[in-house]
This record gives C-alpha cells, structure tokens and sequence, in this order.
C-alpha cells in the first residue's frame, strides 16, 4: 500500500529555503500511520459506508420525486472521511461540527436514520420537526452541534465548543469539518488564530472534495495546499488520503494524540473527491466525466474497504448479506419519511424562543 | 421485479423538463452512478444517474420529448434478480403496491424521539409580568451606568461558573469603555478574556460556546464593530433553537455601546436596535438609567435565549438611583412608565427616555402633562403598556436615537395604526435622527441628532397646541 499521508515536515522546499514556520525546534505531530483495523473494525467501517452511500442514493432519489425539497447535498465519495473520523472519538465526550453537506456525519455518529430521512422530507418525525431540512439538523445527545448553512460559520462555532470543552476541563476535542471551499473564509483564520492562542482542543477538517460548488481549488486558492493553511498561526497540518479509510483513521489517531496532549489545534486536510454535484440542482459541467469516472474506478473508499476484507478473509456473501440489510435500513427509511405526517401546523410558532416574556 | 424510473426534479423548482436523449437503450445493464439520459431544464442540460443496478427493460419516453412532468415514469428496468435493491427501488414509486402490502417498516420502526423543547406553548398566552415591588424603606444607592452594568455581570458570574465575558480589552485594559473594571481581578483569565480584535471570528466562538452548553457575555467595543460578526448573531445565534425543533440552545449575550456617541463621524455612530428587532429568534433589550441597565443585563444573562443589549456611551458615566436588593433581576419584555401623565404620550428608549423627560418637564410648564414610557425591551414589544396609555392620551410621540426609515418608531406607528387607530386624536409623529449619516463637524452632528426641542414641538404639534 502506497503511503497515503503526507507529513508537514515533508513539504516542499521553496526557492528561498525559507520554511514559514521558522522555529525548526517547535514539536510537530508525528507521521500518521495508516490504522490497523480488526476484522471486525473493517466490517463496521464497510457498514457505514454502505450505509451513507446507500443512504444518500436514496435522498437523490426521493429528491428527483420531489420529496425532498431545497438544497440537498449528498456526501457520495466522501463517505470514509466521517466514518474514519468519528470511529476514532469518544462518544459523549467529543463533540462534531459541519457544514450543510451534514448526512453523512449524522450517520456516522449513529445517529437514527429514520428522522434524519423524516427531517429531509420535512416530516414531524424528523430530528428537527421538520423545521432545519438538510442543511440544519442536529443532536445535542450525540454531541452534534449540525449542520450549518453559512460556508465556514462552523469553523468558528466549533472553535467555541473547543472552548467548552477546554473551560470546563471536560477532557472532550472538537472536530470541526468544512469544506476547500469554506477554507477561504476569512472567519477561519480568526479562528485557527484564537484556537492555537488558547490551545484549544479542536481539530480542524478540511474535507477537500476539490470543488467549491462550480470553482476548483486551483482557481479559487493562492495556497492550494490546505494542509499549510494553518502554519502562520503555528497550526500543523497533515494532509491525507481521505478516500482510504484507515489512512484516515490513522491520521485522526495522531491528531487526537497531539490535541490530547494539550498541544492546541490541528489540521487535517482530507483529499477526497463529491461523485455528485454540489447539490442536487447542480449540473457539474466544470469537471469531465472522465474526471468523476476514473476516481470512482480507481479510489472508490468503499471498493477500498472491501480489499481489506476480502484480504482479511471475508467473503463475498457476508458482504452481500452486509448490502442487503444496509438496503433494508434505507428503505425502511425512506417509508418512514413518506409515510410520516407533516408537522403539525402549530409547530410554525414553537422553538421561536426558549422561555416566555 | 421492474423498477420504474421516472423522470426526476433536478432543481428546487423544476416541474417539467426535456428528456434531450437517451444515453442507454433496452438491454443494456446499468450499475449505479450510469449515466441514463440527459435532461434539460430551463437553466442546463443534466445528466441523470442510475441510483440502482439492473437491466433497462423498456424505453417509454422518447427522445427529444418536451414538457415531460417530474414524476413521470420514463423507462423501466429489471433489477437484480432477488436482490433487496429491487424491492427497495420499486416501493416508492408504486403506491397501489404499497396498499395492498402495508409496509413493516412503521411498526419496525422505533418512535422517532422528539428533542424536549419545553417550548411547546410558546403560541399560548405569556404570562404576566411586572417589575418586583421594592420594600418600603429600600435603600437607594447612587450608581453610574457603567457601575451597574458591571455589577449585573459581576453578580452573575458569582452565582453560575458557566457565565464568562469575552471582547476586545474586556480584561487587563478593563474595557475599552471601562465596563468590565475589576472583573478581571477577581475572575481571572479563564472568565474574563481578552479577545484579538476578530469580532466575526469571536462572536462565533461565544456562540458555539453557548452551544456547547456555557453562558458567554460577547462585548464589542461598539455594536457599530458588531456589522462584522452579524452574521453569527442572526445565523448562528438567533435561528439554531428554531432550525433544531428546540434542541439546540444559545444561552449568549452579546452587549456593548450602541447609537451616536460624541464627534466620532458616521461609522461609529449607528442605532442598530432596529436592525435587530426585526429578527425572530432574538430578545433586544436597551436600558435607560442604571436600575434598568443591572436588573436587565442580570435578566439577560439567566435567559436561555440569545440576547442582544444595546448601551449607550453617552450614557456609562451618568448616574442613577438603584434600589439596593440582593438579586435585583427586571423582566424582559416590559415597558416601564417613567413619568404619568394625561395630555401626550412619548415613548421612547436608550438615551431618548432622557429627552423625553427632559421635554415633558418643559411641557409641563405649558400646561401639557406628558406620560414617558421607557420600552426598556425592544423586541419582544411591550405594546400592550403602550396602546393603554394611548388609551389615556389619545396623542403619541415616538422618540428614537436613530434614523427614520424601517425604526422602532416606524413599528409603533404600524402598531398603532394596526391597534390603536380608535384612539387616536392625532396622527403618530416621529421624532429621530436625520435621515443621513452622522457628520463630524460639531453644528451639523448638532442639527443630525434627535434633542428635547424637538420632541417638544411634536408633542405640541399633536396636541394641536
């Protein structure tokens, strides 16, 4: 297996021989090696794959039927970068944050699919009655702080649960996901500044799926490589082969290392690849299908996954057998948000405010 | 078992479209991600995927046919045989199917666990509210603004570890405007805490700190700084415990000067409580003397909703009797009548309650016996206190430290109209700023701002005098 992280020790020379860090004794993060994963590991990170790509088909589907309203932007290709992330958290004591392109998140946490499908068809039943959709869903038991629809607003939102955690001395980490896209707002760079300034205990999650919306990273970066966007503010960064699970993983292991440790902040730069368009109405003409069709023969995370288990001794039926209660879930979902009752329309005036005045 | 595909909604909005070509035909095996057709919509041409695996079975829609409705079924496909994919894929589409075999999957299903948001009866009545009777005997005790806004912070963090400040100069320089003097001595670092100067960057941080469960107090030095990090105050902030169905909170108040201070030009001086009244999901508060701006501030902080609480500059350093009561807290969303009286109503808020006194002492000596309310809270509005003294006066001024257009007195005047119209005797005038930005030099400022002259010519002005 080729090597699929990247250090930042390892970047570049530039011309001038000059390193933007400067202070070469300052401690860096080690080498991230890729997870060993148990056989049992693999089949719970194949399951969860199976699941948000299934899971995400189905959403394009009841999209193109008109169930599913608005902006819907699924998380096809990218499915190894949550679930190698959250796998290695502690649940009730770590905390998440995203953007809009959140289903894939939600079900990597475990998080019910039924009212994540109920909220994306606007239902009662969906985990926020119906009034967040796609982009806004939440779950403050799982520590999942949404689901956010302004591009990089959970940069800074996540640098405060980082905060939460470090002011009440929780022992919890952040891991604040935003996309290449969002990697250019200026909030994010007031809040990589704070997070080192404090040593606040978050991860930063570059998912860099190579477009925002319509514009490549090439055109829209002057740095086009993420991992290096958190040196002026002594942030280290790793980049990673997000299409590989236990590449993933693993770099998220060193990260929680280094954060747990109380070295500060850290970044990852996730390199992974959207199938889809940036949202359902998003024709994708800036990109060839070439482009799309290679990736998806060549770096599928999911075909991945399945040569670790085929290597590890699983065999094709128990695979098969995998598919089809992943399939089962799905629909199951999918009945369940269809056949759900609208919100009442008294829900219209609840959940304004907290309290009465 | 057949898969029907159909034709799909390829935007938010579409309709019908063009099935501009066919990219398979009958016969053809398809695995998921194939491309299909292309169909056009009126704003591209998109390329629409297999989702299931199978066999195209027959092409019922073709080629180049125009208008064709999302929903209609365009071809058919045979899925894998036996496999789950075929059952799954067929279900939707096919509702006779689904009546004459009910699905398991409601009974399977567990209930769907609804978030507790104890806001369930927000719709309903609210209940009453008036400020707390003050013992006969009470003592009096005189403190600026500025003193009182810090004991209200100071009090608060005694009482609940979750409260913490956090702005620009808030701890070793003790505020910019001297607000959070001392707090730093006796909190330490770890509660009072300097931010950079990053407003957009730290009002995010204070409000997924509330979200993660602690009670931030965001300072901006001026609310004019605030146009930076508004996006958090209304996006994040304001809309998160409606968009989560009442799960998520945002216990946050974010407070600091606001309106026109003194020869500081048009970029420091803006009244933006009516930009923020507008917006559900927010309390405005923006308190006149000393007693409103503790009891208030200490109200703000225990509300576990976000806040916005507008000071005035002007007024940090003016001085004020505060009733000395342990626990002096204020309700939010209730008007306080300043001075009773029969003839004119003037309402107003922030340092307007200062000339609208200072008038009705004037107008007094004309014979005209002015009522002042103070609206103390902007949003949610206390009209009812309000229209009642309209209900007396039959004449009402709004005085307002601010620009005209889109005001709190403009929202008065819908109110009034809306409510109020019977009573009437005269129309509402408005008295504020001029409807331009404030100039630096000292004449001009002068002739830009709202002052007791004015509200004084209004209110005779209505009551036809």
């Amino acid at each position: 297996m080729a090597k699929s992280t990247t250090p930042r020790t390892a970047k570049p020379k530039t011309a001038a021989g000059a390193s933007a860090g400067g202070d070469h004794n300052r401690p860096v993060p080690d080498t991230p090696q890729d997870y060993k994963a148990s056989k049992d590991e693999l089949l719970e990170f194949y399951r969860q794959m199976v699941l948000i790509r299934r899971f995400e088909e189905k959403a394009g589907q009841l999209y193109g039927l008109g169930l599913i309203g608005g902006f819907c932007h699924l998380y096809i290709g990218q499915e190894a970068v949550a679930v190698g992330i959250q796998s290695a958290l502690e649940p009730g004591k770590d905390s998440v944050i995203t953007g809009y392109r959140d289903h894939g998140h939600m079900l990597a946490y475990g998080i019910d699919p039924n009212v994540i499908m109920a909220e994306l068809t606007g239902r009662e039943a969906g985990i926020s009655r119906g009034k967040g959709g796609s982009m806004h869903m939440f779950s403050v038991d799982h520590k999942f702080y949404g689901g956010h629809g302004i591009v990089g607003a959970q940069v800074g939102l996540g640098t405060g649960l980082g905060f939460a955690h470090k002011y009440r001395g929780d022992g919890g980490v952040c891991v604040a996901y935003f996309g290449d896209g969002a990697s250019n707002q200026g909030q994010v760079y007031e809040s990589f500044n704070m997070a080192e300034l404090w040593k606040l205990p978050i991860i930063f999650v570059i998912e860099n799926n190579q477009y925002a919306m319509g514009t490549s990273v090439n055109r829209s970066s002057a740095e086009d490589l993420l991992y290096r966007r958190g040196e002026s503010f002594r942030i280290p960064g790793l980049q990673v082969n997000g299409m590989d699970v236990l590449a993933v993983r693993g770099a998220t292991e060193e990260a929680l290392k280094w954060v747990r440790g109380g070295n500060g902040p850290i970044l990852l730069e996730m390199k992974t690849y959207r199938y889809r368009g940036h949202s359902m109405s998003d024709p994708a003409k800036y990109r060839s299908r070439e482009e799309v069709q290679e990736m998806r023969d060549k770096s599928d995370p999911i075909e991945g996954v399945k040569k670790y288990l085929e290597a590890a001794g699983v065999s094709a039926d128990e695979l098969k057998s995998i598919d089809q209660s992943i399939r089962k879930i799905v629909t199951e979902s999918a009945d369940f948000a269809e056949s759900s009752p609208e919100p009442d329309p008294s829900e219209l005036y609840t959940d304004v405010l907290v309290e009465q005045y | 078992m057949a898969i029907e595909i159909k034709m799909p909604a390829l935007s938010p909005t579409m309709e019908e479209g063009t099935l501009a070509k066919w990219l398979v035909k009958a016969g053809d095996d398809v695995k998921s991600g194939d491309l299909l057709a292309e169909i056009e919509t009126d704003k591209a041409t998109m390329e629409f995927e297999a989702v299931d695996e199978g066999v195209i079975g027959e092409i019922l829609v073709p080629e180049g046919a125009e208008g064709v409705k999302v929903g209609t079924v365009i071809a058919t496909m045979q899925g894998e045989a036996g496999g789950a994919g075929a059952a799954e894929a067929a279900s939707p589409p096919a509702p006779a199917a689904k009546e004459s075999a009910p699905p398991a999957a409601p009974e399977a299903a567990p209930a769907p666990k609804k978030a507790e948001s104890g806001t369930a009866n927000l719709a309903s009545e609210a209940k009453a509210v008036t400020d707390p009777t003050i013992p006969d005997g009470t003592k009096l005790v005189k403190l600026t603004v500025r003193e009182a806004l810090r004991d209200a912070m100071a009090e608060e963090m005694r009482a609940d570890d979750r409260v913490f400040v956090m702005g620009e100069e808030v701890a070793e320089y003790q505020g910019a405007y001297k607000v959070t003097q001392g707090l730093l001595e006796e909190f330490g670092a770890r509660r009072v805490i300097d931010t950079p100067i990053t407003e957009y960057g730290f009002a995010g941080v204070g409000t997924g700190a509330a979200m993660g469960g602690l009670r931030p107090i965001v300072e901006f030095m001026t609310f004019n700084f605030a146009m930076q990090a508004i996006d958090h105050i209304i996006n994040s902030a304001a809309k998160t415990n409606y968009m989560s169905g009442g799960q998520m909170r945002c216990p946050i108040v974010f407070r600091g000067p606001n309106g026109a201070a003194s020869r500081v030009g048009a970029q420091h001086s803006q009244n933006y409580a009516p930009w923020y009244a507008s917006v559900p999901g927010l309390i405005v508060i923006s308190p006149y003397d000393a007693a409103d701006a503790k009891g208030l501030l200490k109200a703000a902080i225990r509300s576990q909703d976000p806040v916005v609480f507008l000071e005035n500059e002007l007024l940090y350093g003016r001085s004020f009797d505060v009733p000395e009561i342990d626990d002096f807290v204020l309700p939010i969303g209730k008007a306080r009548i300043m001075r009773p009286g029969k003839d004119v109503t003037l309402v107003s808020y922030s340092i307007g309650v200062g000339l609208a006194l200072e008038a009705a002492e004037t107008l007094a000596g004309d014979g005209i016996d002015a009522e002042v309310i103070d609206l103390r809270t902007l949003r949610p509005l206390d009209t009812a206190t309000v229209l009642e003294s309209l209900k007396k006066t039959n004449r009402i001024v709004v005085v307002e430290e601010g620009w005209p257009t889109c005001s709190i007195a403009s929202e008065l005047a819908a109110v009034v109209m809306e409510q109020g119209f019977d009573d009437l005797d005269a129309p509402l005038l408005r008295v504020t700023n001029e409807d331009v930005p404030l100039p630096y030099a000292a004449n001009l400022e002068k002739a830009a701002l709202i002052d007791s002259a004015r509200v004084i010519a209004a209110a005779k002005k209505v009551c036809y005098r």
